[in-house]
């Protein structure tokens, strides 16, 4: 093997590469070629690094620079100055938001400063299609002590004692649920991986596959070894094509080595492992319907029970975890359960991975420990609110979950914590909203994602979602009705009691907490008319100040209904009944005449 | 034909083997050979050091010490300028090296911690 003194790490998660990456990472090529550097640089494709507001992103190692927003026309400037002479190329560094100073350094990025990066320690540092390089870093070797050190049961004991929750929204300690499978009688069990990850905005189960497709698979292979399946399934939604591929190619290279069907490592252990894609559904996510999906049915949740464990996969013991928490099993496996058990909170252990967006400054992808409070991760990680607006609210967990305003700041991320706010852990959607969002808008927005994803089994989840829908839309639009506010309650309620699946049964809670925190917005919509934030157009009105206007025209003429009149140089005036708020008049006033609200 | 892996061990010698493939990323207790990469190195042979550097430190299969370059530090009469910092000691400066010097500085100092007397320029603490 050749001896490579500098490697060139360049992210290829699909946000840096819809960026660009793949078209940077040529250049590197050719520019090393050109300059006699290929044989003593080695350039690698990498998973997520999480700063995806800042790619293209590359990272040149032994140093650690981490070089931003990096173009294919800055190459030859980094392979000359910085690989060639040892100057580092200070334009491209990463300039951190609140100081306005460069940072030079991998790992002195505050970003960084407060995660605690486990599941995502590969993600960003291997190149996640040669299996090889997860070989390197201690790959398969958690499987390998389980197959030949530890009895399926000691498996087991070893996950609860890890204290290891679901990480797909639920909570459910992981342990439990496996020994639930291993108990059910049956030649034939299934593992499945859950990853038909559909929350709006959520990306951390992508980016694991991504940038770590191995751990993945190397966790399944445990759980089917401690609950007796011999074979798998990974559920991926087909809009992560980028996943799917290097899935295929990690099964691909495992099962090569022979690490993936019979007689693993030697042992009497088998194991093949498929992939299903997912056509999309949201309902999916949920287990059974997750199960009926890969059967080839219609993609619909049933009542449990039967719990998946005793009759699941075409009617065999199934068990179901979510990517990330598969990803944290050969760690556990491999670093013992006291090692994961020491970090987090009495009741959630470990990490969590948040997919960060919204208007904080760094948005991305997030690896914090259990407890940390929203504060840190908005303020510290996140960079604090975009143009330092006032902090308004964080919706977390997606559509199934609630917002946590000012007074949650200080409380710690934990699951019961989070659900005693009104919120859920979920899967790890974090959306930070500032006093621009308007928060009727806010669960609207929520609302119409789960009412076009209900998939109509239950009448409450298909219909009442539908009415709920009906009135938000009426209470933005200017005309609600001050009974709106308690039918909003009395649905919102109904629907969560009799609802069959999740997907019914958290779908109102962006409209319920929001409801309760956000109270006196709902009414200044319906009694006044108004939207506080400025958001809700059809409650907008634009008016010209007499005494400031110039009559210069200029809105008059940009105005695409022609509803402004006014003669040159006397003040103009907007035809309310004709104005349709698209404010092109008050873009281009040249002396800030015109105001909405 | 890939060769298969049919034991832990044969899992644990890949691993061994794999190891090189990420470690020029790991900055963990690591010897460091930092060679300076200036116009006014590059003009005294620096390009030549560095394959040199690189030639021995796969001879003798040294794949776990990091080899940065950097720039001109104002010493232009001495270059080629090579520095060695072994973990914990004070970072050793090397002048007018040739080709033929680096095998002599790979073996006695990176390897054994001895110094190369007769091609020292100095120490920085």
């Amino acid at each position: 093997m050749a001896l490579y003194r500098a490697h060139v790490l360049i992210c290829h998660g699909t946000g840096c590469a819809s960026g660009g990456s793949p078209k940077v990472l040529e250049a590197f090529k050719d520019e090393l070629q050109k300059k006699n550097l290929d044989k003593e640089v080695l350039v690698i494709a990498t998973g997520c690094h999480g700063m995806c507001e800042f790619g293209p992103i590359v990272v040149v190692y032994p140093e650690g620079t981490f070089y931003s927003r990096v173009s294919p026309a800055d190459v030859p400037e980094i392979v000359e100055e910085h690989l060639y002479k040892g100057r580092i190329v200070n334009r491209l560094l990463y300039k951190e938001p609140i100081s306005a100073e460069k940072v030079c350094h991998y790992k002195e990025i505050p970003f960084y400063g407060k995660q605690h990066r486990i599941v995502l320690s590969n993600c960003g540092y291997i190149n996640p299609d040669n299996i090889d390089e997860y070989i390197s870093r201690d790959g398969y070797q958690a499987l390998g002590k389980c197959l030949t050190e530890m009895s399926p049961d000691q498996v087991i004991d070893e996950m609860k004692k890890s204290g290891l929750r679901g990480r797909g929204g639920g909570g459910f300690p992981t342990g439990l649920k496996w020994s639930f499978c291993a108990a059910s009688k049956g030649e034939k069990k299934y593992v499945i991986c859950n990853a038909d990850e559909g929350d709006p905005g959520a990306f951390m189960d992508r980016s694991i596959l991504e940038g770590d497709p191995h751990a993945v698979i190397e966790g399944m292979m445990i759980g089917a070894y401690a609950m007796g399946a011999d074979e798998g399934y990974i559920y991926c939604r087909a809009e992560y094509p980028l996943a799917i591929k290097r899935l295929q190619t990690a099964i691909k290279q495992a099962t090569e080595y022979g690490l993936l069907g019979e007689n693993v490592l030697g042992t009497d252990f088998n194991f093949t492992l498929h992939i299903k894609e997912g056509a999309g559904a949201f309902v999916c996510g949920e287990e059974t319907a997750l199960m009926a999906s890969i059967e080839g049915q219609r993609g619909m949740p049933r009542p449990r029970p039967p719990f998946p464990a005793v009759k699941g996969l075409w009617g065999k013991p199934t068990n179901i975890n979510n990517v990330e928490t598969w990803a944290n099993v050969p760690r556990i496996i491999h670093q013992g359960a006291e090692c994961f058990a020491a970090m987090g909170t009495e009741k959630s252990k470990g990490t969590k991975v948040f997919a960060l967006t919204g208007k904080v400054k760094n948005t991305g992808l997030v690896e914090v420990p259990m407890g940390i409070t929203i504060r840190e991760i908005v303020y510290d990680i996140g960079g604090g609110i975009i143009g330092d607006k006032k902090f308004k609210a964080v919706q977390i967990g997606g559509p199934s979950g609630g917002c946590l305003v000012d007074e949650h700041l200080d409380i710690p991320v934990d699951y019961e914590s989070l659900t005693a706010a009104g919120a859920i852990m979920g899967s790890g959607g974090l959306v930070v909203l500032d006093e621009a969002n308007c928060m009727v808008d806010t669960a609207k927005f929520f609302l119409e994602f789960t009412q076009r994803e209900s998939c109509g089994k239950c009448v409450p989840c298909r219909e009442g979602t539908k009415k709920m829908l009906d009135i938000l839309t009426r209470i933005t639009e200017g005309k609600g009705v001050p009974e709106d506010l308690d039918k909003l309650q009395y649905l919102g309620e109904q629907i969560k009691a009799t609802s069959l699946c999740a997907l019914g049964g958290t779908a109102p809670n962006p409209v319920l907490t929001t409801l309760k925190y956000f109270r006196e917005e709902y009414e200044a919509h319906i009694f006044d008319k108004k939207c506080p934030a400025g958001a809700c157009q059809r409650l907008l009105s634009y008016t010209i100040d007499p005494e400031k206007c110039i009559g210069c025209t200029k809105c008059a003429r940009n105005c695409p209904v022609n509803c402004i009149a006014g003669k040159v140089k006397e003040p103009h005036v907007i035809d309310q009944t004709k104005c349709i708020k698209c404010g092109a008049c008050m873009a281009n006033c040249p002396v800030g005449a015109i105001s909405k609200g | 034909m890939t060769e298969k892996i049919r034991s832990l061990d044969d899992l644990r010698k890949l691993k061994e083997r794999s190891g090189d493939l990420t470690s020029a990323r790991s900055e963990e207790n690591k010897v460091k050979i930092i060679i300076g990469m200036g116009t006014c190195g590059i003009a005294a042979g620096a390009r030549e050091i560095m394959s040199a550097v690189l030639r021995e430190l796969e001879t003798r299969k040294l794949h776990n010490v990091a080899v940065e370059t950097t720039g001109c530090i104002g010493m232009c009469q001495n270059e080629p300028l090579l520095d060695v910092i072994r973990p914990g000691e004070p970072r050793i400066t090397y002048c007018l090296l040739k080709p033929e010097d680096v095998s002599r500085i790979v073996s006695e100092h990176v390897v054994n911690g001895r110094i190369v007397q007769d091609k020292l320029f100095g120490r920085a603490e």
